[in-house]
């Protein structure tokens, strides 16, 4: 017996809300998923406080989104008892770890988005989501220098470490796009100062990203196709297996405790 | 094949302002930029630190504990260095 | 925690081992004065305590695996948070640990080599599987605590730099027992599932936790010597006893049955357990408990898929001193 998936009423800014927490969640739990597993302990220490920064934002996003939403869900329901149509985060994030280089290379793209939304989202009409910006700002920003660390030590590395490196740029570019789309929905969020527009993040995204790459001895794609539908549910197929596990303890086990 | 060696790095944190940087411990790493970020995920995890020095364990030098007795005995005997050697009368007071 | 090459220092012509200095040393022993690590020592205590402190790094780094396959499962963002908390602990752990058995001379590289090619040990239990979340509430609440009960006397141990990490590790690993009784204290509140779940786990895990202490004290081969350095404090079976003694009232609060029909209470309020199944012991340690080679394998994967990544930071920090040396020249 399964429990059914809770019903969510998506209000702008409830739905707003959602998509940052999920985005923080699925990208923490990928990275949970090294631990033990880590190219050295070392590592293996970094990779798990990110993660748990990241499920320190989730978290508190969640807990928002269920206030604002004021229908009795909670962090619980909403990472637990949502299918993959219902998640709503960037597809960039749910990519698979695959081999080092593309779990850095993920977290690098979306760590130089995260360090300037958070910092432009610090100053937020919204009270909450300001204060939650001020904390994970200061997250996102030690995330990418210790990414941006890594870019360039695979890139500038060996010869093998070299081409893995851009094998995960080429595969992971089409989902960056995705980060500065703003849809209808937001597009008030925005007008009322309570968002920020992401499109006006991506150029110095981009010359951040670009720096690095460049001083990494790598090149970004020439390709400018982008995939998109992670906001409004539509995943890759690699998110329904991450879900499948992530909830597997709350499906098998309606309502229960723990 | 035996595994390569990364080089040591000795790591000192100081807890808060107006301590002196501690050592903790230590931990490998390929270089001093990686060392800092390792030392910060490794010896910091609970708000330990607030300042972090990473040192190649290679650069220290170190006393020999066979040298002990002529490297810190002589300063055992100088008791004069230390204010309980001189008599000033309670009536004084606190000096 | 100072260097290996300090220790490596010309120790053969100028330390010439000799009935002297061993008398000295073990006077010093005796005065609880700690040994630091570029003190003259005994070859065997410096082999004793790098084979202790080794496998007891690699008990925390392999320890990472049972309790590792259960966070992407975690079943609260609260339980996921604290689990992977104390997962990346026990990595945490096991680099303060391999830092002092480093203290002595080996390299953490030679050390897990050792490890990964089977030759050296780390703690039985992690050999026996993780099959439900009670599980992780059971390691926590059990294997912790019973490696608590060890680590308290090692940070009295006559080697400094290994009680220093011991006094590190313990003060960061209050939270894990406390983590696993709050899990099993849900269960127990929980619905009848739930409590079953919980009571399964008890009994997998009961009897393996026991033989963490090691074999019992008339059979133990290590025992005499690390007693006299003082890097054993209480023997095996004392631990076990301790273990035992504090462990069966926290299970009567639970409302949870320790799996040992025969076990009583004696005069002295000791809790008297039947015993031990030293041959299943025997078995894990030879490497046929059910998960020993899974765990091995998981580690080396991750060892071998990781070698491209060392070799690439490696080769970084190589060409970058080249070309400071280069600027510096120009």
């Amino acid at each position: 017996m399964a429990i059914a998936s809770i019903s969510v009423s998506e209000t702008p800014l409830v739905l707003y809300t959602l998509r940052r927490a999920d985005d923080a969640l699925i990208l923490g739990h990928r990275l949970s998923e090294w631990c033990g597993h880590a190219p050295m302990l070392e590592e293996d220490m970094a990779l798990a406080n990110m993660g748990l920064d990241l499920l320190g934002q989730a978290r508190e996003l969640y807990s928002y989104a269920a206030k604002v939403e004021g229908r009795g869900n909670d962090e619980d329901k909403f990472a637990y008892l949502r299918d993959v149509r219902q998640y709503r985060n960037l597809l960039l994030l749910e990519q698979p770890n695959g081999d080092f280089a593309q779990t850095m290379v993920r977290q690098f793209f979306y760590s130089a988005y995260a360090d300037l939304y958070w910092r432009a989202m610090m100053k937020s009409s919204d009270a909450t989501l300001a204060a939650i910006a001020a904390k994970s700002e200061k997250e996102s920003a030690y995330h990418l220098r210790h990414t941006s660390e890594w870019m360039v030590r695979l890139g500038d590395g060996t010869e093998e470490s070299h081409a893995r490196a851009q094998a995960a740029i080429d595969h992971l570019w089409a989902f960056t796009g995705e980060m500065f789309e703003a849809d209808a929905s937001e597009r008030g969020l925005i007008d009322a100062g309570i968002s920020v527009d992401s499109a006006s993040l991506r150029p110095q995204w981009l010359k951040t990203v670009a720096d690095v790459v460049d001083e990494a001895t790598l090149a970004l794609p020439k390709n400018d196709w982008m995939q998109q539908g992670g906001r409004d549910g539509r995943h890759s197929e690699h998110l329904g297996h991450l879900l499948s596990e992530l909830q597997s303890m709350q499906r098998t086990f309606p309502g229960a405790a723990w | 094949m035996a595994t390569p060696n990364t080089p040591l790095w000795e790591v000192f944190i100081r807890s808060r302002n107006g301590l002196a940087h501690k050592h903790v411990g230590s931990l490998h790493a390929s270089d001093a930029t990686m060392a800092l970020q390792a030392a910060r995920d490794l010896y910091t995890r609970r708000g330990e630190g607030l300042s972090i020095w990473v040192v190649p364990s290679s650069a220290i030098t170190a006393s020999d504990p066979a040298d002990k007795g002529m490297m810190f005995e002589p300063a055992e005997s100088k008791i004069y260095r230390h204010p309980t050697f001189y008599e000033v009368p309670d009536e004084v007071g606190h000096m | 925690m100072y260097t290996q090459a300090l220790n490596t220092s010309d120790a053969d012509d100028r330390h010439v081992e000799d009935a002297a200095r061993a008398a000295a040393f073990q006077a010093r022993i005796d005065a609880e004065e700690r040994i630091e690590p570029n003190d003259w020592m005994p070859a065997a205590y410096r082999k004793t305590l790098t084979r202790q402190i080794s496998q007891h790094a690699h008990s925390e780094i392999v320890g990472m695996l049972p309790e590792g396959n259960w966070i992407t499962r975690a079943p609260s963002l609260r339980r996921k948070a604290a689990l992977l908390a104390k997962v990346q602990d026990e990595c945490g752990h096991g680099l303060y640990l391999y830092a002092a058995a480093e203290t002595l001379g080996a390299s953490r590289e030679e050390l897990v080599d050792l490890m990964l090619s089977g030759k050296a040990k780390y703690s039985s239990i992690f050999n026996y599987p993780t099959l439900t979340w009670a599980d992780i509430g059971v390691i926590g609440w059990l294997v912790d605590g019973a490696a608590i009960m060890n680590q308290i006397p090692l940070c009295r141990c006559s080697y400094g730099p290994y009680a220093r990490a011991m006094i590190r590790v313990g003060k960061e690993e209050s939270f894990h027992q406390r983590q696993g009784y709050e899990i099993m204290l849900t269960l127990a509140r929980g619905s009848e599932e739930q409590k079953a779940m919980a009571q399964d786990a008890l009994n997998r895990w009961w009897w393996p936790v026991l033989m963490m202490f090691g074999p019992p004290d008339q059979v133990s081969q290590h025992s005499d010597t690390s007693t006299k350095w003082k890097i054993k404090r209480f023997s095996n079976d004392e631990l076990r006893q301790k273990f035992v003694d504090a462990t069966v009232p926290q299970a009567q609060y639970l409302g949870l049955t320790i799996p040992d029909p025969g076990m009583k209470q004696n005069a002295e309020g000791h809790w008297e357990y039947s015993s031990i199944d030293w041959d299943e012991f025997k078995q894990v340690l030879a490497g046929n408990g059910p998960c020993n080679r899974d765990r091995l394998a998981a580690r080396r994967k991750a060892h071998d898929e990781g070698a491209w990544v060392r070799e690439a930071a490696q080769a970084y920090a190589e060409k970058r001193k080249h070309r400071q040396l280069a600027q510096a020249a120009e």
